[in-house]
């Protein structure tokens, strides 16, 4: 039915203006639309965090503002957006403004890849995996530039902190998502949910799925600069670390894009172990956007586990950090896409 | 070999710690059982305080009317902002025939007091303890100065004095 909608604005479209500006001005549309869901779903996180947090702690977390204090984030958002955007003089002032631009773009473009359901699905090439990974990887410069431009000692540390935790863990992002693409044999991000008809791919790969599946959480915790790995943060020693400086809708912008790289971190873990949008057993893969919900579900769930971490673990310290990577993940790792190759060779796998 | 079985062991612990906030978390979802946060002017009515808060001062009165103080005024000594005001009498015991003193007005002013409780501690009689009424908000500062020692009120008899 919308899939109808979607024709008859193109449709109208066309007859208003030639092909090109019409092609242009639905690009546009969708942009638009993306970035709806990209607030929609950094406020919509952003409570579930604080909802989550106040019952880890036997508290019960914001629940004044609307029902079930939904409109909590809402309003804090306004708030942020009414304030004034305060900077020092110091701060090198092209780099310090346009540092939060390279986190959100990032987070955007990550999120174009993101299949929602088999329909919403803005971005699907045939690299869509690496292309994914190569994507995000540049959110670490705006980190680091806000870190170096705004001229603070806090900052410059926090910024420091990012440039060793991203770099290191990347890695390791990288190396459980290439088992698991092993065992799928594509990169496209749609092929690879098909794969999963007769079965999630956590089930097809059993044992190295499980462990690249355990290493993609812990990598995937440090890659979203969350707890245990809030080093660039860390409230008690630096401030606030890489955005002490920032304020208003400049730091907003920092709070959103790190939900929604949460957000893209588990639907990138439902992709390649859930199923994606993919029912259970295919009951209601008849239904147009029943994928929708099935989505929702499991990418909920994973960031519940996330949740689940960062408030039960404490904070490492930076060597700790380190050492966890290089000294243990890494050498898993490798390991581990050996012995995933070997299984997919000798057909052991389901 | 250490290097296995500190994966395993670290993995263990790990688990552990998230059993545990993992019981927490799905409790209070489903039942808010342990809940600590209070909804201060919603549960105005049912609100009971811990027993350990500090609101104010009193002066212990046992179901006779009777409390155990003895003006000896230390409590107005040890009171580091003079908050604490004990007016005294004296007057001869029917018993020993020996002049004792006797409370007549322990006077608490409120708005001084900081909740530091040496008032409690310098009492050798234990008849000061802590209230935990916290409804103190009035519009006049003179509502705030209170006669601790209710009308009437006697030292319970035979305490020594
Ligand atoms: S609690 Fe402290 S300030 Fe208050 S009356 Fe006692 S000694 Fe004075
Ligand atoms: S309350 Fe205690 S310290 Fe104060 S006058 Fe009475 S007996 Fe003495």
């Amino acid at each position: 039915m919308i899939l109808n909608i979607f024709t008859d604005i193109h449709e109208l479209l066309l007859g208003l203006m030639s092909e090109e500006a019409a092609h242009i001005l639905e690009l546009v549309l969708i942009a638009a639309g993306y970035l709806g869901i990209f607030a929609i779903l950094g406020l919509l996180l952003v409570w579930l965090e604080r909802r989550v947090a106040g019952f880890f702690q036997l508290r019960l977390g914001p629940n004044r503002v609307g029902p079930m204090g939904l409109f909590q984030t809402i309003a804090d958002a306004l708030k942020l957006v009414s304030k004034e955007l305060t900077g020092t003089v110091k701060a090198d002032m092209q780099l310090y403004k346009l540092a939060p631009y390279f986190v959100i773009t990032t987070a955007l473009m990550s999120l174009a890849l993101i299949p929602f359901s088999y329909e919403i699905h803005a971005f699907d090439i045939n690299i869509g995996l690496f292309f994914l990974t190569s994507v995000s990887s540049i959110g670490v410069i705006g980190i680091f530039l806000a870190g170096w431009a705004s001229n603070n000692k806090y900052s410059l540390i926090g910024g420091m902190r990012t440039g060793i935790q991203m770099i290191s863990y990347e890695l390791s992002v990288g190396m459980s998502i290439v088992t698991m693409v092993v065992l799928a044999g594509t990169l496209q991000i749609s092929e690879i949910v098909e794969i999963q008809k007769d079965g999630w791919l956590i089930f097809k790969g059993h044992i190295p799925a499980l462990i690249a599946f355990m290493v993609f959480m812990i990598a995937g915790t440090a890659e979203s600069n969350r707890t245990p790995f809030d080093l660039v943060e860390a409230e008690s020693e630096l401030g606030a670390g890489f955005h002490t400086e920032y304020s208003g809708m400049n730091f907003a912008y920092y709070f959103l894009a790190e939900f929604v790289n949460l957000f893209i971190i588990s639907s990138v873990a439902v992709v390649l172990f859930f199923g994606g949008w993919l029912s259970p057993f295919g009951i209601t893969d008849s239904i147009p956007f029943a994928g929708l919900f099935w989505f929702g579900i499991k990418v909920v769930g994973v960031i519940f586990i996330f949740m689940w971490f960062r408030w039960t673990f404490p904070r490492f310290r930076i060597d700790q950090l380190l050492t966890l990577e290089w000294k243990y993940l890494l050498p898993i790792n490798i390991v581990n896409i050996v012995l995933m190759a070997l299984m997919v060779w000798l057909g052991l796998t389901f | 070999m250490s290097y296995f079985s500190e994966i395993i062991n670290g993995t263990k612990t790990l688990l552990t710690g998230m059993r545990i906030t993992g019981k927490y978390f799905f409790v209070n979802l489903f039942t808010r059982r342990d809940v600590i946060t209070q909804q201060y002017p919603d549960n105005i009515d049912t609100l009971e305080m811990f027993d350990r808060f500090k609101g104010e001062i009193t002066l212990f009165h046992n179901e006779n009317n009777e409390h155990k103080c003895d003006a000896c005024t230390l409590c107005e000594k040890a009171c580091p902002n003079g908050s604490l005001e004990v007016l005294g009498d004296k007057a001869k015991d029917p018993e020993t025939g020996k002049n004792k003193r006797f409370l007549v007005k322990h006077i608490y002013h409120l708005e001084m007091c900081t909740m530091c409780g040496l008032c409690i501690e310098a009492c050798p009689q234990d008849a000061l303890e802590w209230g935990q009424d916290f409804h103190h908000v009035e519009y006049d500062r003179s509502k705030l100065t209170k006669v601790l020692n209710k009308p009437g009120s006697k030292i319970i008899p035979g305490l020594k004095g």
